[in-house]
C-alpha cells in the first residue's frame, strides 16, 4: 500500500485530536480514516475496521430524513464535495449499526495540498441530538 | 553514486574545537555519478564544496528541500555561480503562494545579500517541485512534500541498483499516525524505503523533542523507528544540533542504540564522509 499524502496525514492527525466527529475520505469516497467521537455515529470501532471501501460503508452510513426514508447520496455534503471539490453542509438523521438514530450537521471540505494536489476530502459533524 | 558530506549540522553553523568530528556546516551533501554532479541543500558546507570541487564541472543541479536560512545560507558564497563557464540549476519546493524564485530572490537581494541573481553571469536556471519523478543523467530522482513547517521536499536519488534518501528535516512524532508500525500513514516513507543509505534529521534527543513538538525536528529513536519501518540497509543521522559538541553526539548515539536489536548500520553524519555505491 503506497504511503499517503502528506496532507491527508496531517488531516488524520488533526481528526485524530478533535473531539467532534470527523470522516475522512480519499478522492474515490473510500472511507480512510474516522476518529473516535465518529465511532459513535457508525457504532463500530476504527481499530477495528480499519479503513472502508465506498461500497462498504454506505451500507452503513444510512442518512434518513425525519421520517426514516433514506436521502439520496448525490444530496450528501461528502459526496457532494467530492464531486465538485468545494465545501458542502447540511443537516440529517443517521441510524447507526446499534439501531440509534442522531440528528447531525455535516460540514465537508476538500484536502488540497501545495502545487493544488488534491487528495480527498473531511467531513465534520456535530451531533445535535440522539433521538 | 558517490556521496559526500559537506555539512550535516542543523539550524546554524556551529565551528568550534569541540565540534572536529561531526564538523559545523549546515546542510550540504554533494552527489556524483558520471557526468552527474548534485548538490542537496546550499546550506554553510556549499562554500567548501564550490572551493575544492573538480573545476571541470561545466552543469551543477542545486536541489534544495526548503527555504530555512541553514539550507541556503551558503548559496552566494557558491564559486560556480559566478563562474561564466558554468550553468546551475535550481531546484526547489513549490509552496504554492510565492514562486521559488521570488523566494530566492528575497535571499539574493539588499539588505540580506549585496548580489541579484541579475548580476551573475548566468541566471541559475529554476525548477519548482512538488511531487514529481525526474531524471537528471543516469538518476531517476523522485520528490514529495515532508512534515516540516513550510513546503518542504525529501529527495530519493537511485542510480537503477543503490538508492540514497535525503530527509535532513522532517517530524516524524506530527507527520504519522501509529508510529512506527503504519507506512501507509508515515510521511516520507515513499522517499525513505528500502534505501541504501537514509541521511534523516535526527536532530533531539526524546526528552528535548518533547518540549519541541511543532518545531520540525525528530528524535534520534523516532528516526531508528522510521528507518527500520522503512527496511534501510544504512542511517547516517543528520541535522545536529548547533550546541551539541562531538562528545556529546558520540554520548547520544551511545545510548540511542543501547538495548536495540538492529540489522542495519546507524552513525552519525559527518562532516567529510563519503558513501560510494
Ligand atoms: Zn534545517
Ligand atoms: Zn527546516
Amino acid at each position: 500500500m503506497p504511503a499517503q499524502p502528506l496532507e491527508l496525514i496531517l488531516a488524520r492527525q488533526f481528526g485524530d485530536s478533535l473531539n467532534m466527529p470527523v470522516f475522512l475520505v480519499d478522492t474515490e469516497g473510500n472511507l480512510l480514516f474516522y476518529n473516535e467521537p465518529a465511532e459513535e455515529i457508525f457504532g463500530l470501532r476504527f481499530n477495528e475496521t480499519g479503513g472502508m471501501r465506498l461500497e462498504e460503508w454506505a451500507t452503513i452510513f444510512k442518512p434518513v430524513d425525519v421520517d426514516g426514508n433514506p436521502l439520496p447520496p448525490e444530496g450528501l455534503p461528502l459526496v457532494k464535495t467530492l464531486t465538485t471539490r468545494i465545501p458542502a453542509s447540511g443537516s440529517f438523521y443517521i441510524d447507526n449499526m446499534k439501531g440509534e438514530r442522531y440528528f447531525i450537521s455535516v460540514t465537508s471540505v476538500p484536502v488540497i495540498g501545495r502545487a493544488n494536489r488534491y487528495s480527498g476530502a473531511m467531513a465534520m459533524f456535530w451531533k445535535t441530538a440522539s433521538i | 553514486m558517490k556521496v559526500k558530506i559537506w555539512g550535516c549540522r542543523g539550524s546554524l553553523p556551529a565551528p568550534g574545537p569541540e565540534n572536529v568530528i561531526y564538523g559545523g556546516n549546515t546542510s550540504c551533501v554533494q552527489i556524483t555519478h558520471g557526468d552527474t554532479f548534485i548538490v542537496l541543500d546550499a546550506g554553510s558546507g556549499i562554500q567548501r564544496l564550490g572551493k575544492y570541487m573538480n573545476p571541470n564541472v561545466k552543469e551543477i543541479h542545486i536541489l534544495l528541500t526548503h527555504l530555512h536560512i541553514d539550507h541556503m545560507m551558503g548559496l552566494g558564497f557558491f564559486l560556480p555561480l559566478y563562474d561564466p563557464e558554468v550553468k546551475v540549476h535550481i531546484w526547489g519546493p513549490d509552496s504554492g503562494k510565492e514562486s521559488l524564485l521570488g523566494n530566492l530572490r528575497r535571499y539574493f537581494s539588499p539588505p540580506l545579500f549585496p548580489v541579484t541573481f541579475s548580476e551573475l553571469p548566468h541566471h541559475p536556471v529554476i525548477h519548482e517541485l512538488s511531487q514529481n519523478t525526474f531524471s537528471l543523467g543516469g538518476l531517476t530522482i523522485y520528490t514529495d512534500y515532508l512534515c516540516h513547517p513550510g513546503a518542504t521536499l525529501g529527495y530519493r536519488i537511485t542510480d537503477g541498483k543503490s538508492t540514497v534518501a535525503y530527509i535532513p528535516d522532517h517530524e516524524l512524532g506530527l507527520g504519522s499516525s501509529n508510529f512506527p508500525h503504519d507506512p501507509e500513514w508515515t510521511s516520507g516513507y515513499e522517499i525513505a524505503k528500502a534505501a541504501d543509505l537514509l541521511l534523516h534529521d535526527a536532530a533531539y534527543n526524546s526528552k528535548e523533542y518533547s518540549t519541541k513538538i511543532g518545531w520540525g525536528h525528530s528524535s534520534v529513536r523516532d528516526t531508528i523507528g522510521f528507518a527500520k519501518m522503512c527496511k534501510v540497509k544504512k542511517l547516517a543521522l543528520f541535522h545536529h544540533e548547533p550546541t551539541r559538541s562531538d562528545e556529546q553526539i558520540n554520548h547520544l548515539l551511545d545510548t540511542s542504540l543501547r538495548n536495540q536489536d538492529l540489522d542495519f548500520e546507524v552513525i552519525m553524519c559527518a562532516e567529510g564522509d563519503v558513501f560510494e555505491f
